[in-house]
């Protein structure tokens, strides 16, 4: 069931009616099964997918939690008899054996994930090796993909470290993981949320707040705004520049990174305000998973604000982990001794960063653009930061210049531009390709042929482009306004204005959106991941 | 707070006014396009009629409900529309007994050939015009294709939203008025003449039957028409003169299925001759259609046989229905004389 869709729309607005009548304490039951129904939308045989993941990580985490609950009663039990190096030794070794017991979690997650997700990339991989050596291929199955099996399998494992870790309690209750697993608005693209974020705001009733409604259903159509009037009618372009790319390259490929770029921003953005929305429409908090990334100054700084809860979860499930782990640690004092100390220090971080990109990539889908997209992040990331000294100073011999909001617009633009290319590759599809395309902007002139009209013949007339920079332009604006204060709490006291603006926007998604008969109706992006 | 409620209602009923205007002014207006209006004009006719034709553009091509009066003095009305599928006939006759009971319904068979939805514009209009009701509800969704949705129908401005940019003269001067009917009780005037080429006629067998979807369409007419009383007689509009399309194996299924359930059935095809039909000077479109001149030689001829065969009597003599009927008359006389010149 899409977002987009007449029975979305209806089924939330059912389940928003309900929700605030249904006695308080079971809500969360509610929840549950609005989640479940959504989910069987996409395909019962799905189901068992989900149950696993739930199964699994609800069992993985209770014995992780008891053994814990035993050795602390243990310790506390014979705190006279045991000294303190035995009683270190006891908690080392229990540890031990509850982060076997958080492996097997993992295994049997990221296994289900790896064998649905990758099968047909490692098959298809193995198959071009075999061709070389003139040996018969192997079958490739048709594996079905479950609806956010990225998402609800990386936010459950994520659950089961930070029990593993402490950070948050294990589920008594399976119905109420279950429904931290499923929860239905981030259940398709995120955000990837946090067992103890979520959990409190997910059960805990809530009472009807005529304000979390309202601004709630304000972000709501403010999602949708993004979705049907900017990322849909762009999609028409995409699509047609990217089917047939011996016509578009050169000034086109500039064209589509430009487009692209607002494209899935109003597409990924649009799609988790909705989620947001609803969710505090019924009093739950949602992590935010934006933070005005075309904005950023630098790569580094841009993934800190796009995909927010996606790029934390590698940063503390993988990133850090890696970084301190035994072979590791090895490696940077073998690499200090031997190759000295500026690449010795740089040596292991580079690596887990060259992995944590990898399996990034490899996260966004199981094929090589996705992970050559990763690795070219990882680069920039990298060179940038071995360029930090010379931009130092840089910033130190001309402190008036870098200062500038000209210096800032320019380094945004750079960014933005560079995040843009590199997306390109999840346009095209295809590394080979999108790199002879890259190559097109500088050798093929078709500037002016561009310009003279057949921009036109891309699914998009002059009246789609002004609608679209009229709504760019929306959307520019009151990101840049919120970066000062929520723009909902200032609309809050005004009623009049507030309601003349949510009807606006109402219309506006109304009239100028790109849906129905003659639109293609298109999935979020992130939907596929 | 009661100041924050008092807002709240009437920026809703602002928002509703707002959008319904913006409705009405987005959904096509087909004054361009008079096929679109045929099934709302319905309800500003006399709603009292002896005969009710139903079916596709062969019906609102063919039949002249002024000739019928003026000749014979039946009172007819064509419910006919453009690819009219047998389902689109069928609601919209269930609809029709809400309003009257007409003594005989006559049903062109050519659209039975369609087995499923062909094209979301033909269902629009059909059912864009027709009041809300169960039959509407029910013939909409039995004729949806893949692509349409319920929701569009219930609320148009979902589904015509993207006229926004295509707005067109019309759509201002009709937004909250209808275009003049140009028909004459449902029957389209058409004036212009082009003859029919040249042409061997289709000898191959069709590559299907008439499915039996559209069939078990027919015959819940028949059993509808049947339990109100109502004489269904089926007919096959003299159109393309030779045959064409019009296929022995398919005649001989409807034969079948009349002989069956005791049914009258005309196939005026090979009575185009006897009738006077002209193909080089009674068709607007080389065959597919009758013109004016056609359509009233063949309406002359058709109400006859309803007269002889279906027991029709003239209603002449009923001053009031005289009086409504005469006007119409008048009324097609006028338009006819209004296109003539326009063709002059």
């Amino acid at each position: 069931m899409l977002f987009t869709s007449y029975g979305f729309i209806l089924f939330a607005a059912v389940l928003l009616a309900v929700y605030y009548v249904f006695p308080k304490k079971y809500q969360w039951t509610l929840l549950l099964a609005a989640s479940y129904l959504f989910y069987a939308f996409s395909g019962l045989e799905n189901f068992a997918f989900i149950i696993f993941t739930t199964v699994s990580c609800f069992i993985t985490a209770r014995i992780m939690e008891k053994r814990k609950q035993n050795e602390d009663v243990y310790v506390e039990k014979n705190k006279e008899t045991l000294d303190k190096e035995h009683r270190k030794q006891y908690r080392a070794k229990e540890k031990k054996k509850r982060f076997y017991i958080l492996l097997v979690g993992l295994f049997l997650n990221f296994g289900v994930l790896a064998v649905i997700k990758y099968t047909a990339f490692a098959l298809r991989n193995l198959n071009s090796i075999l061709k070389l050596f003139s040996v018969p291929s192997v079958d490739i199955p048709d594996l079905l993909l479950p609806l956010g099996i990225s998402f609800f399998v990386f936010q459950s494992t994520g659950y089961l470290i930070d029990v593993y870790r402490g950070k948050t309690y294990a589920e008594k209750n399976p119905a109420k993981l279950a429904l931290f697993v499923s929860f239905f608005p981030q259940l398709a693209q995120g955000p990837i949320s946090r067992h103890a974020d979520l959990s409190g705001t997910l059960y805990e009733p809530h009472s009807f707040d005529a304000k979390n409604l309202k601004f709630g259903l304000q972000r709501v159509l403010w999602g949708y705004f993004k979705k049907l009037v900017i990322a849909d009618r762009i999609l028409i372009a995409v699509k047609a520049m990217i089917a047939d790319t011996a016509t578009y390259n050169g000034i086109y490929v500039v064209l589509l990174i430009l487009l692209y770029s607002a494209q899935i921003y109003a597409d990924f953005t649009g799609g988790i305000d909705i989620t947001i929305g609803l969710a505090e429409a019924m009093g739950i908090r949602v992590k935010e998973n934006f933070n005005h990334p075309f904005s950023s100054r630098s790569t580094k700084e841009y993934w800190n604000r796009w995909h927010i809860t996606m790029g934390s979860w590698f940063t503390d499930y993988v990133f850090y982990p890696m970084s301190v782990t035994k072979p590791m640690m090895k490696l940077s004092k073998w690499s200090r001794a031997h190759l000295g100390n500026a690449i010795g220090k740089r040596l292991p971080v580079y690596l887990a960063t060259a992995v944590t990109w990898f399996l990034t990539g490899l996260w966004h889908g199981a094929a090589w653009n996705f992970i050559v997209w990763g690795m070219l992040n990882c680069l920039v990331i990298l060179v940038s930061q071995e360029l930090e000294p010379i931009y130092r100073r840089f910033r130190e011999r001309f402190p008036k210049l870098t200062a500038s909001y000209g210096y800032h617009c320019f380094e945004a633009t750079r960014t933005f531009l560079l995040m843009g290319l590199i997306r390109s590759l999840d346009c095209y599809g295809n590394v080979g390709l999108t790199f002879k395309l890259w190559g097109s902007i500088f050798t093929k002139m078709n500037f002016s042929k561009c310009f003279s009209g057949q921009i036109f013949e891309l699914g998009l007339d002059i009246k789609d482009y002004v609608i679209l920079a009229v709504a760019i332009v929306i959307v520019a604006v009151v990101a840049k306004l919120s970066q000062t204060g929520d723009l909902r709490e200032w609309l809050y006291g005004k009623t009049v204005l507030s309601w003349a603006l949510s009807s606006v926007l109402l219309v506006l998604i109304l009239l100028f959106g790109a849906y129905g008969i003659g639109y293609d109706a298109s999935q979020f992006i992130y939907t596929i991941y | 707070m009661k100041k924050k409620i008092f807002i709240g209602i009437t920026a809703v009923l602002l928002l509703s006014v707002l959008l319904f205007a913006l409705q009405a002014l987005l959904v096509p207006k087909y004054a361009s396009n008079p096929e679109g209006l045929l099934t709302g004009q319905y309800y500003d006719s006399s709603l009292s009629h002896d005969v009710i034709a139903i079916g596709d553009c062969e019906v609102y091509e063919s039949i002249v409900p002024s000739v019928l009066w003026e000749k014979y003095g039946i009172r007819t009305y064509v419910r006919g529309g453009a690819q009219q599928l047998a389902w689109h006939s069928y609601y919209l006759l269930e609809e029709t007994f809400r309003y009257e009971t007409p003594k005989v319904v006559l049903f062109n068979v050519y659209a039975l050939k369609y087995g499923t939805p062909q094209s979301e514009a033909y269902n629009r209009m059909t059912f864009d015009t027709m009041k809300w009701s169960a039959s509407k509800m029910n013939g909409i969704l039995d004729s949806m294709t893949s692509d349409e949705s319920i929701v569009d129908y219930v609320f148009p401005i979902l589904r015509y939203h993207s006229r926004i940019t295509d707005l067109k003269e019309e759509d201002l001067r009709y937004w909250f008025s209808e275009p003049e009917n140009m028909t004459d009780n449902g029957y389209l005037i058409k004036t212009g003449v082009i003859p029919m080429p040249e042409s061997d006629p289709i000898d191959a067998p069709p590559e299907e039957l008439l499915p039996e979807s559209s069939m078990e369409y027919l015959d819940k007419m028949r059993v509808l028409c049947k339990e109100k009383g109502s004489e269904l007689v089926l007919i096959k509009a003299p159109t393309n003169s030779r045959g064409y399309w019009w296929y022995d194996e398919w005649e001989a299924q409807i034969v079948d299925y009349a002989t069956e359930h005791s049914l009258a059935y005309y196939n005026f095809i090979p009575l185009a001759d006897e009738m006077g039909i002209d193909w080089q000077t009674d068709t607007y479109d080389g065959g597919l259609h009758l013109n004016l001149y056609g359509a009233e030689k063949f309406t002359e001829y058709l109400g006859a046989v309803l007269s002889e065969h279906h027991g029709l009597e003239s209603q002449k003599g009923d001053a009031q229905a005289s009086k409504v009927w005469d006007g119409y008359l008048k009324d097609f006389e006028n338009k006819k004389k209004q296109l003539e010149d326009i063709d002059k």
